[in-house]
């Protein structure tokens, strides 16, 4: 799982939604791996609007990456090639390839198996 | 000015909305002057050359486009009209070098005819080199004629002698060889549901799948519309009930996901994101404007049921605890599960595009129909969609649908008067909850009988 997709998900649990303790999911146990993919600045700029920024920097601590800027990069930093880099390497270069993202709010595990993260719930959190 | 657009002649009602789709993702203003369902040739206003070209360098169900120079039912009116379109253009192409060909779609002509043909346009006055390969300008004469298909389908009566005939100057050809590339039978990678390469293609570009997108299919199987959308340079993302698929057996894993075998064949492994087992009723995707597309063909339930999370009865199982872990953590755990409503599968699918897309982001999706629905079905709706068109693929006893939706901006509201209002909600039994898979089955029993 690609720390983008960590920051597009929430818990499954319906109960949870309303939470803000169920966001970000919170990594333990994490193993990771880079990955080296084309850069591509124009889906950075586009995506970054979506990105949860307080998460992100939360995720990013948890994952041992240096601290996030306070603030989403926006207007004149988006043209800086390097602050792009830097996203492109944390959103789609990492991924936990074995792990758990954890709940806040309701504590429910859900396990990263071989990059693959399993949201499905058993019958008392549906 | 005109321009001809020579189109595959299969897949009849995707070609137009095709075509519309990709005017819109580029930008350019296209008008459909032209269009028959019988004939591939279709006759298109573009504000310039370079619209064309952008036009055809993404179409799938587009061969070639030409600079159309002149059309008519016969000769006569052919040459009148290339005198009035363009006799002010012709000293620019006395130089070049160049080929004519004359290209019979249904029907035939004779060398010495063709050559009879040739000569009747010495009025142009090409007197550059003739080359076959590589000339500067290609001038294409096209005879259409009427096809047996159209003959039997309408009655439209077939002659020696072709019903349109257009001289155009070639300018390039589409994106369809990709399809020869993503063709199913050499794929790495596939599943029995696997969408079939063209179609998987057209769907990914009628849902305006390109560069810095995110792309989402929530039943992604073994990943062949995430292939096709990023095929666009979308980047794309998917999930599904049942990970088996994309995730493939342990021998069909070789770092990673067997899914990503075929974006490392395609050489696109960098438009992938991820893939992650869960249940689109039960989603952990945040439900804000966080996608661009989703294509996605759901499951029709004929062969198995459909199934979501939770238990057929409703009851809650309470979690047990074996050797101090709870069962639901355990390796080899496995959810309960129960029979959804084929309806209601769509409905869910409709509110979570709506809740998930950016404003004028597409929803790609598929959905069967017994044929004796063919004339009035019901489109599922949402006022916050728009429904950009309805495309059928026919088959013997059944046909599929293509609904392509865009997510309207807040404060516009579609009409959805005209869509299904009563979903099959909760049944019990698989055929309860599915209406397809009846009528599927009972025409499949009553042609049974037949024979």
């Amino acid at each position: 799982m690609k720390v983008i997709t960590a920051n597009f998900v929430t818990c499954a649990v319906k109960e949870c939604k309303t939470s803000a303790a169920s966001f970000p999911l919170h990594f333990h146990d994490a193993e990771l791996e880079q990955q080296e993919l084309d850069f591509q600045p124009e889906f950075i700029r586009n995506v970054l609007p979506r990105i949860d920024w307080e998460s992100l920097r939360v995720t990013a601590n948890e994952l041992g990456f240096p601290t996030l800027p306070e603030t989403k990069p926006e207007g004149d930093a988006l043209n800086e090639e390097q602050t792009l880099k830097d996203l492109h390497r944390l959103l789609l270069e990492t991924q936990v390839i074995e792990g758990k993202l954890v709940c806040g709010n309701c504590g429910h595990q859900y396990v990263i198996k071989e990059g693959i993260a399993n949201f499905l719930l058993p019958s008392h959190l549906v | 000015m005109e321009y001809l657009v020579r189109l595959a002649q299969c897949h009849e009602t995707f070609r137009q909305p095709e075509l519309q789709a990709v005017a819109t993702l580029l930008g350019i203003d296209m008008e459909i002057i032209a269009y028959n369902e019988f004939t591939p040739f279709c006759v298109v206003k573009l504000k310039d050359e370079e619209a064309a070209r952008a036009l055809i360098s993404r179409s799938i169900l587009a061969k070639d486009i030409l600079e159309l120079w002149g059309k008519g039912t016969t000769y006569e009116e052919l040459h009148a009209d290339v005198h009035q379109r363009t006799k002010h253009r012709w000293a620019d192409y006395h130089k070049v070098t160049y080929a004519l060909a004359v290209d019979c779609f249904a029907g035939k002509r004779s060398t010495a005819k063709k050559t009879e043909i040739f000569e009747s346009f010495g009025y142009l006055n090409l007197r550059g080199e003739v080359r076959l390969k590589n000339p500067e300008e290609q001038f294409r004469v096209i005879e259409d004629y009427v096809t047996d298909v159209e003959e039997n389908a309408i009655g439209t009566q077939r002659s020696s002698e072709p019903r349109m005939i257009y001289l155009g100057r070639w300018l390039a050809k589409s994106d369809r060889d990709i399809i020869l590339t993503h063709t199913l039978k050499k794929r790495k990678y596939i599943s029995t549901t696997s969408m079939d390469a063209e179609l998987a293609l057209v769907t990914a570009n009628m849902a305006l799948a390109a560069p810095g997108k995110v792309f989402f299919d929530p039943f992604v199987g073994a990943g062949s519309f995430l292939v096709a959308a990023s095929h666009f340079g979308a980047l794309t993302m998917g999930s599904d009930i049942d990970p088996r698929a994309f995730r493939g057996k342990e021998h069909e894993r070789k770092n990673g996901m067997a899914m990503l075998q075929n974006f490392k064949q395609y050489n696109i492994v960098s438009q992938f994101l991820d893939a992650f087992t869960s249940d689109v009723t039960n989603t952990p995707l945040r439900d804000t404007a966080l996608l661009d597309g989703i294509i996605c063909d759901p499951p029709y339930g004929v062969r198995e049921g459909l199934r979501v999370l939770g238990t057929r009865d409703g009851k809650v199982i309470e979690p047990v605890i074996i050797d101090g872990v709870p069962a639901h953590y355990r390796k080899g755990y496995i959810p309960p599960k129960r029979p959804y409503g084929f309806e209601a599968l769509q409905r869910d699918i409709l509110e979570f595009a709506v809740l998930r897309l950016v404003p004028n982001g597409r929803l790609a999706m598929w959905m069967p129909t017994a044929s004796d629905e063919a004339v009035e079905f019901p489109v599922p709706m949402h006022p916050n969609l728009e429904v950009i068109s309805v495309c059928v693929q026919p088959f013997t006893n059944w046909s599929r649908r293509l609904m392509i939706y865009r997510r309207l901006p807040e404060g516009e509201t579609s009409d959805v008067t005209l869509g299904r209002s009563k979903t099959d909600g909760e049944g019990v039994s698989a055929d309860d909850l599915n209406a397809f898979r009846v009528k599927y089955n009972n025409r499949n029993a009553s042609r049974a009988e037949e024979k």
